[in-house]
């Protein structure tokens, strides 16, 4: 048996899936926390969560007739669910209401991987030149220049600034190398965002988010969020850039190990690039999360 | 959108049209097959994204009128539509292939690399079903595929094995790699997506090292170079 997650775990609102990507009428199975769940979407495609008892994906239901029902709300086109008590509200990104941005999810990839690692190596800008060869890195401009990280009170998020990068072709829309600048959010111990400069328009931001929907301690499912400032491509053109480096991080993830965020400072060593890393380690500790790391001993 | 591009130069556009369009999704290993074999061959083509996932655009009305199967790749060829990455594999030797050696005639070659194509089917229906199953939300048998997918990489083990003891460096006679290389070579590399270890086909693995230095190789996501041979 699974040991029973953290309580700051439990009660936290977790993705689950995009939202319009889940079948009327039709249940779709998943793990969270190690809890089997079903999910559905009503006539009405507002989506509808339970605790699984051998329901098979396909199977047909009328979702009016599911009673025993998991919280559940729709925010940045996912749907969210808790398996607890909900404290809070979601993280907000205001951006994501903008009018003309082009929003869009780009798939629901599983990952052999605990959540914290795939949150970290979304922080991680050291790797981009030997990973994102030629289109967020090349060497030899491979420094991580100085940046800021703080944690925010009032927001309770981990906010690293003035991160910026030398990327041949950072967006869909680039035409040209560019210095871009980062800034990187941690609104929730399992999900970031990112805000990037953007290639169309110098005073905006374009804007990705990872939501990791932890499955077990071990193994997680990241969904994946676009909300861009571009005039010219296609959703499609969109969704390949992002999973084109999605696929170059995942079997670079799957190989660390351990699988679990070991939270100890001493247990891997740091480098300056990796003051993100050690902000974000350093808030799961404070908060009590104990799934998917490797709790400093006390 | 059409994205024309130079071989090795994915994305950029350029203003010339190429003849060829390649229906397209980056994280297929059968499509990668065409884009590696058309960049060894120097020939120029164009890109047209498919949102395989998570659209399943391959499953749209437009798509099937161009392969009702409902399958990537699809390659066109002016006039021509082509499907099946093996397919379309033998073809681009044959009509592009100045040098005669991807996909050669003679007849016991030509039937050694069907072989290894049908081989390769297999291995998509073992070693990338796991990783779509995993990674991807397939209800695929992720086990059963897994336990395929390692018969076939003992068999290649041994086949390459055997062939390096006795001087060939590759899937079929020839001493050279052919179309079989590049059918065979993604979805054994992708397998650990799938959670398939190659760590106990040494000879396999020593067989991706050199399809990864073979002149003109590229990546896909999820490969990367092989590292500097050994002297």
């Amino acid at each position: 048996m699974p040991k029973a997650p953290d309580p700051i775990t439990r009660d936290l609102w977790h993705v689950v899936a995009a939202t319009n990507e889940l079948p009327i009428g039709q249940i779709e199975t998943t793990l969270l926390l190690d809890r089997r769940i079903a999910l559905t979407r009503g006539i009405d495609g507002e989506p509808v969560a339970w605790l699984a008892t051998g329901e098979e994906n396909g199977d047909e239901i009328d979702s009016e007739t599911v009673l025993d029902r998991l919280p559940v709300r729709t925010a940045y086109g996912y749907t969210w669910t808790c398996l607890g008590t909900p404290s809070a509200e979601l993280f907000p990104i205001p951006e994501f209401a903008e009018p003309d941005r082009v929003n869009m999810s780009c798939g629901s990839i599983g990952i052999h991987v605990s959540a914290p690692r795939a949150v970290e190596n979304f922080l991680d800008m050291g790797h981009f030149p030997y990973v994102h060869t030629d289109i967020l890195g090349s060497e030899p401009h491979t420094e991580v220049k100085e940046y800021d990280v703080e944690v925010s009170e009032e927001r309770d998020e981990v906010l690293a600034t003035k991160c910026k990068f030398m990327q041949p072709r950072a967006a869909k829309s680039a035409t040209t190398a560019m210095e871009v600048e980062y800034v990187y959010r941690v609104p929730h111990p399992f999900c970031s965002v990112l805000y990037k400069s953007c290639p169309e328009d110098e005073s905006r931001r374009d804007v990705i988010g990872i939501f990791l929907q932890p499955m077990t301690e071990e193994t997680c499912r990241a969904h994946l969020l676009q909300s861009m400032i571009d005039s010219t491509s296609t959703i499609t053109d969109l969704r390949r850039f992002q999973q084109t480096i999605f696929g170059q991080d995942k079997p670079i993830l799957e190989n660390q190990y351990p699988k679990k965020l070991p939270l100890d400072p001493r247990s891997e060593t740091p480098i300056r690039a990796d003051k993100s890393a050690i902000a974000y380690r350093r808030w799961l500790s404070q908060k009590g999360i104990t799934y998917g790391v490797i709790p400093q001993a006390s | 959108m059409d994205c024309p591009v130079k071989p090795g130069n994915d994305g950029q556009q350029n203003f010339g049209e190429p003849m060829i369009t390649l229906y397209d999704f980056e994280l297929s290993g059968n499509c990668y097959k065409l884009r590696l074999l058309m960049n060894i061959l120097d020939v120029a083509y164009g890109i047209h994204p498919v949102d395989f996932f998570p659209g399943r655009e391959h499953k749209s009305d437009w798509f099937l009128r161009l392969n009702p199967f409902g399958q990537l790749p699809v390659l066109q060829d002016g006039e021509l539509t082509l499907s099946d990455s093996g397919a379309i594999l033998a073809y681009l030797a044959k009509k592009y292939d100045t040098s005669g050696q991807w996909f050669p005639d003679d007849p016991a070659v030509t039937a050694e690399i069907l072989r290894w194509h049908a081989v390769a089917d297999d291995i998509t229906a073992t070693s990338s079903a796991a990783r779509l199953a995993l990674g991807y939300g397939y209800n695929f048998d992720i086990e059963k595929s897994r336990k395929g997918a390692h018969r076939i990489f003992r068999l290649m083990d041994e086949h390459l094995w055997f062939g390096e003891k006795s001087g060939r460096d590759w899937l079929c006679a020839p001493s050279h790699p052919t179309t079989a290389d590049i059918a065979c070579f993604p979805y054994v590399m992708l397998s650990e997506e799938g959670g398939i270890s190659r760590q106990d086909y040494p000879a396999l693995r020593r067989w991706t090292d050199r399809v990864r230095r073979v002149p003109g190789f590229v990546v896909m996501s999820g490969i990367f170079p092989a590292g500097p041979a050994k002297t």
